[in-house]
């Protein structure tokens, strides 16, 4: 038989699922479609009390795949985006956002390139980015790391990182989390004693090198360098058979 | 009671220019976007658009009837970005004031409840506070002495939402899994203005759904006007979904000013009649059976 290939896509699935591990009964809030399939690859192994919503006004109860009709749906509990305000408030979240831009700290933008009164490319709007990242735990998710998406400095702060909410004082950093940062190439952390940006480990098949041109500030490397865990045969069989059947996470991170 | 039937236009007829209004809905879903034509229509300028953001911000923004837009975000939905608010940002025609998704919301609730502000901890250490530079901090009177963002009131001039059913006397029924923050915009506004897929006798919109499907009642509205597809080309369930091939259209209208007159000229440049004439024969143009 020959060796199973397994892609840099399935790599990050995993990487996503394990942001929420340890998080127990708290809404789970995937963007992106890599980040879609590890929250529910989390709700199907070790994180099985995570609520998922359907992308539309209601929780999830099933774990289908994320190519999934809505008639395959099994809805447990209303959830309006009135009352997802609720959980943000309340702290029972974990989100993982996509970023345009992060920095050093972990601020993150996804509102405006350039100067922000007459921006070179305006992005979607702050969302819910300054709320949620000093509410619950914030991570964020970046398909494609290269030096114009790890930047020095944001442009524009939409989540917030660690030296805005400590300059900000302890209303913003009573509830402040940001987890982890999953890209193409690794997982980054900010457990420094200052919060800067860390190398938590590097994905199979990259080099340190690729990862340290590809970001435009010094990160934190440890010695040595962790390399991201390659999925289990149980993990692989449930992304492939079971959550993304049409290997929708191909096209988010081609081979 | 008072029968509270009127028609779009007569809603149009009470705004001026400068005017600050905001629009029910999120995003490309459930937006009172025949109200918007009509405003486009009666030639009301230098508004400031106060919006979860759609096509109502960008179409306005196109049709170069914004001073100052308020939102968090701008999205098609189906389509990330609304080309036509990008266009109006990126070549610095209009005023922004970009704030949180929670924020927004505090800010209607606010208004609502005739608040000067509600505090939040959503904007603390983000540029919001600086691209705003009008926002302020309170401090908790209470010994956590926590410092928060005091989001001001956002108050409406006129609020339009669009409803699936409403009833003459201003009852309003969405029969779609999200009231969004509706009832928040008619809270905020001076004139509560709600257009409807139909609009029934008193009593009879428990025919269609539960009683809490009527999450908009008569105190909280001035005048309804019946309007089918009056959401379209965003989506109103169950009546209708986005019209995909019709949103394609008009973002595509935004590459060239000859694109954006062609586009003006077929759907805009006439009334709510021609518009959905104009919409059908494109439909069918483009091998679509229905259209709005």
């Amino acid at each position: 038989m020959a060796e199973i290939e397994i892609t840099r896509a399935e790599v990050c699935v995993v990487a996503c699922a394990e942001a929420w591990r340890g998080d127990g009964e708290v809404m789970a809030s995937p963007f992106g479609t890599v980040p879609q399939i590890g929250a529910r690859l989390a709700r199907l192994t070790f994180e099985p009390d995570l609520v998922l919503t359907d992308g539309e006004a209601a929780l999830m109860a099933n774990t289908p795949s994320v190519s999934s009709g809505r008639d395959e749906l099994v809805l447990e509990a209303w959830m309006p985006y009135r009352r997802v305000f609720d959980v943000v408030w309340s702290g029972r979240r974990h989100i993982m956002m996509m970023a345009s831009q992060v920095d050093r700290f972990g601020n993150q933008n996804l509102s405006a390139i350039g100067e922000w009164a007459r921006p070179k490319a305006q992005l979607i709007g702050v969302r819910g980015a300054p709320g949620n990242s000093l509410n619950h735990t914030t991570s964020y998710w970046v398909p494609a790391h290269t030096a114009r998406s790890f930047v020095e400095h944001v442009d524009m702060v939409c989540g917030v990182g660690y030296d805005r909410a400590a300059a900000a004082g302890p209303s913003a950093t009573r509830f402040h989390d940001v987890r982890v940062v999953v890209s193409n190439l690794g997982i980054f952390d900010f457990d420094t004693p200052d919060h800067a940006m860390r190398v938590r480990s590097v994905h199979p098949g990259v080099e340190v090198e690729e990862v340290l041109g590809a970001t435009g500030f010094e990160l934190v490397v440890p010695d040595p360098v962790p390399t991201t865990p390659m999925p289990t045969a149980e993990e692989l069989e449930l992304i492939r058979e079971v959550l993304d059947p049409k290997a929708l996470r191909e096209k988010e991170i081609p081979s | 009671m008072s029968d509270k039937r009127a028609t779009v236009d007569d809603m149009v007829g009470e705004l001026h220019d400068g005017m600050t209004i905001g629009f029910g809905g999120w995003g490309s879903r459930r937006k009172p976007m025949a109200v918007v034509r009509a405003i486009v229509a009666a030639g009301i300028r230098d508004l400031t658009v106060v919006s979860y953001g759609g096509p109502d911000v960008g179409l306005l923004c196109a049709a170069g009837r914004v001073r100052k837009a308020v939102y968090a975000f701008v999205t098609l939905d189906s389509i990330a970005l609304d080309p036509h608010f990008r266009k109006a940002r990126q070549g610095g025609t209009i005023e922004a004031m970009e704030i949180d998704e929670g924020m927004f919301y505090l800010g209607l609730l606010a208004a609502s409840q005739r608040l000067p502000f509600l505090p939040t901890r959503a904007g603390l250490g983000s540029d919001v506070m600086a691209v705003n530079p009008g926002l302020r901090t309170v401090r908790s009177p209470y010994d956590d002495g926590e410092e928060l963002v005091a989001m001001p009131a956002l108050s409406l001039d006129a609020a339009f939402v669009h409803v699936n059913r409403a009833d003459t006397h201003g009852n309003g029924q969405l029969l779609g899994p999200d009231p969004f923050f509706d009832e928040l915009f008619l809270g905020a506004a001076r004139r509560r203005f709600v257009t409807a897929e139909k609009v029934v006798e008193p009593g009879r919109l428990l025919d269609e759904g539960p009683i809490q499907t009527v999450t908009i009642n008569r105190l909280m509205t001035d005048a309804v006007a019946e309007v089918p597809g009056g959401a379209h080309f965003t989506s109103c369930p169950p009546d209708y979904d986005r019209d995909e091939a019709f949103q394609k259209a008009y973002a595509s209208a935004a590459a060239d000013p000859e694109a954006w007159a062609a586009f003006d000229a077929r759907f805009l440049q006439t009334d709510e009649a021609g518009y959905r004439a104009a919409v059908r024969e494109a439909s069918v143009a483009a091998g679509h059976g229905g259209g709005a």
